[in-house]
């Protein structure tokens, strides 16, 4: 305790612990993580979180990467009612019941998989993102059954899918139930393979883990974000096998794209108009305008 | 103490020792040698039995890494009358962490995958523990198509701690043949069977555990991650292993419980390595019944219960 806190009554203290009343309106600003430039929040939201000075790719919702990807006003959430369960009664230092209801609370999400459907330049599309911020993006029942239903509707109105992949992994809250997940997903996408309707995943920071390899790695074309993390193995686990520093850009999507794991790597504010014009290729349509 | 028993098993192993001591004895013929051998192999049973009567998962996870363990060479030893392996992913290497081939059980022609670990130093180092580079899986993918054209049925044991975490390993796409195999398991145009034999070690094991029915036998485990894994990242400290084989719900008849496997096997007293040949004999009738089985179905009814198999899977709520 410092001099100032010592002379503060004990109210004072917990107060200014907490934030007191008069500070400032939280994330107004932000620090670029690339660069340090300080950015106008909302500018930065405009831009997709994509730093305007550096490009360096923030984080961004699920939600607000899937309504910026399709039409305004086209969209339509699909079975927004999914939610998990207990099936395993898990208890860590959390009981696993517990932390979803403060994930569903800080996120205002049901669980870590968003899918939607709608329109991109007037193409029927179906679409999921990984919410990261709802436990590390991780995959269970949820988020298993809601992919393999979206690849399920592609199949059925013959619309083409696209998943934005943000996550660690599986759930191990949900133990061998979310294992299986990765061979649900996979299951549906031969579907659509077989059916002839395409896929395109999008991998971003981060994706590792059981999600990278299922549903991540079976895109008729894998792209990229900039500096994304991709891989198996987290970079942690990597460094404690092998015992040595992992070359820099290690797992990186220029590293995969080097080593052919990935297509290409797209720009995130480029996005929308990119897939526009694969899908439309793939589905045999004029260039979207 | 022994390397081959583990800390819960060393009365066995005391009493096995005394056994053997005993055997050997030429000498104090005052009593009847054999009388005593007997009493004391009896006795052996009754402790077995009560020292398995009552497993911990973490002790069931110390026993699908049984260094005694029988492995998928063993198994294939025992049930085939005749095994030709076959190497190599035609595109990079062949990977000894994974073993595959052609075999006749009981006159049925198939192709058998598995993991496969070693038994001493050299070998497990050969074997990388069990744990597959991209190369093993696109191994077993190439094996599976080859069954597919063929139209033999494939049976698959699954043993491993998961798939490598190695530089090479994601270098070359440890994500996408993983991802790959999956995809075409679930399509695979010929009956698939798939034993957990040992360690089913997350997505390293779902790449070749697909298919249309999932055995395990009695002190096998199948998990999402490792209970050391999973301690590590949920309570900080890989000590706490117990607590996470605990949660994670990672045993046979526990499993069966929950609908996620079809049968559970049971072990010869003591596991499977007291007796590997009984262990084996027993899997070969179950894996015969369940070829049967399956072959009776028509392909499309087949693969559409595959599908409903594997979409059914999974706990929520709407």
């Amino acid at each position: 305790m410092n001099w100032l806190q010592k002379i503060m009554t004990p109210r004072a203290r917990a107060q200014s612990a907490t934030g007191g009343k008069g500070k400032v309106p939280e994330g107004v600003w932000e620090k670029c993580a690339g660069c340090g430039a300080v950015l106008y929040k909302p500018e930065l939201e405009r831009n997709l979180m994509v730093c305007p000075k550096c490009s360096h790719h923030h984080p961004i919702r699920a939600r607000a990467r899937l309504q910026a990807l399709f039409d305004e006003g086209s969209t339509q959430e699909l079975w927004a009612g999914l939610e998990p369960t207990d099936p395993l009664k898990f208890r860590d230092s959390k009981k696993y019941r517990d932390r979803i209801v403060a994930m569903q609370k800080s996120t205002g999400e049901k669980d870590s998989l968003l899918a939607m459907r709608g329109s991109l330049k007037s193409m029927p599309l179906v679409a999921c993102a990984f919410e990261y911020a709802f436990i590390g993006g991780s995959m269970g029942s949820v988020g298993g059954e809601k992919f393999a239903r979206a690849a399920e509707l592609a199949c059925k109105e013959r619309a083409p899918l696209v998943c934005f992949a943000a996550s660690g992994g599986m759930r191990m809250q949900e133990g061998l139930f979310s294992l299986l997940q990765m061979s649900k997903a996979s299951a549906a996408l031969a579907r659509l393979r077989d059916a002839g309707v395409p896929y395109i995943s999008v991998l971003t920071d981060p994706s590792t883990g059981g999600v990278s390899a299922s549903l991540g790695m079976l895109g008729d074309i894998n792209i990229g974000e900039p500096r994304a993390l991709i891989g198996f193995a987290g970079p942690r686990v990597i460094e404690q096998t092998v015992r040595e520093t992992l070359p820099e850009g290690f797992q990186r999507a220029e590293f995969l794209l080097e080593h052919g794991v990935l297509d290409m790597i797209v720009d995130r504010r480029e996005m929308r108009d990119k897939l526009a014009e694969l899908f439309a290729l793939l589905m045999k349509l004029p260039r979207a305008a | 103490m022994n390397p081959n028993f583990l800390d819960f098993e060393q009365p066995i192993a005391d009493l096995d020792a005394k056994i053997e001591e005993l055997r050997h004895t030429s000498h104090g013929q005052a009593f009847n040698i054999d009388d005593e051998v007997n009493r004391l192999r009896e006795k052996l049973k009754l402790k077995t039995a009560d020292i398995f009567r009552n497993l911990t998962p973490w002790q069931i996870t110390q026993l699908s890494r049984h260094p005694a363990r029988p492995y998928t060479l063993d198994y294939i030893g025992v049930m085939c009358e005749e095994f030709h392996e076959l190497a190599g992913d035609r595109m990079y290497a062949d990977d000894a962490a994974i073993v595959g081939g052609l075999g006749r059980i009981n006159g049925r022609q198939v192709v058998i995958i598995g993991h496969q670990k070693g038994r001493d130093t050299k070998t497990k180092v050969r074997r990388n523990f069990g744990m597959p580079r991209p190369e093993g899986y696109r191994k077993a993918l190439r094996l599976m198509k080859l069954a597919e054209r063929f139209s033999l049925p494939l049976l698959t044991f699954i043993d491993t701690p998961g798939a490598y975490p190695g530089v090479g390993a994601e270098e070359r796409g440890q994500s996408e043949a993983i991802a790959r195999n999956l995809l075409e398991m679930a399509e695979l145009k010929v009956p698939v069977v798939c034993s957990v034999v040992g360690e089913g070690g997350s997505g390293g094991a779902l790449a070749i555990g697909v298919g249309d029915r999932v055995n395990m036998l009695q002190y096998s485990t199948y998990s999402v991650i490792s209970p050391e894994g999973c301690a590590s990242i949920l309570w900080k400290s890989a000590e706490r292993a117990r607590d996470a084989a605990e949660a994670l719900g990672l045993t046979a008849p526990r499993l069966l419980e929950l609908g996620l496997i079809d049968k559970v096997i049971r072990e010869p007293l003591g596991g499977a390595h007291r007796n590997p040949r009984a262990m084996a004999v027993r899997l070969k009738a179950v894996l015969l019944n369940q070829l049967d089985e399956l072959a009776a179905m028509p392909l499309p009814d087949l693969l559409e219960q595959r599908y409903r198999r594997l979409r059914g899977h999974g706990a929520y709520q709407e």
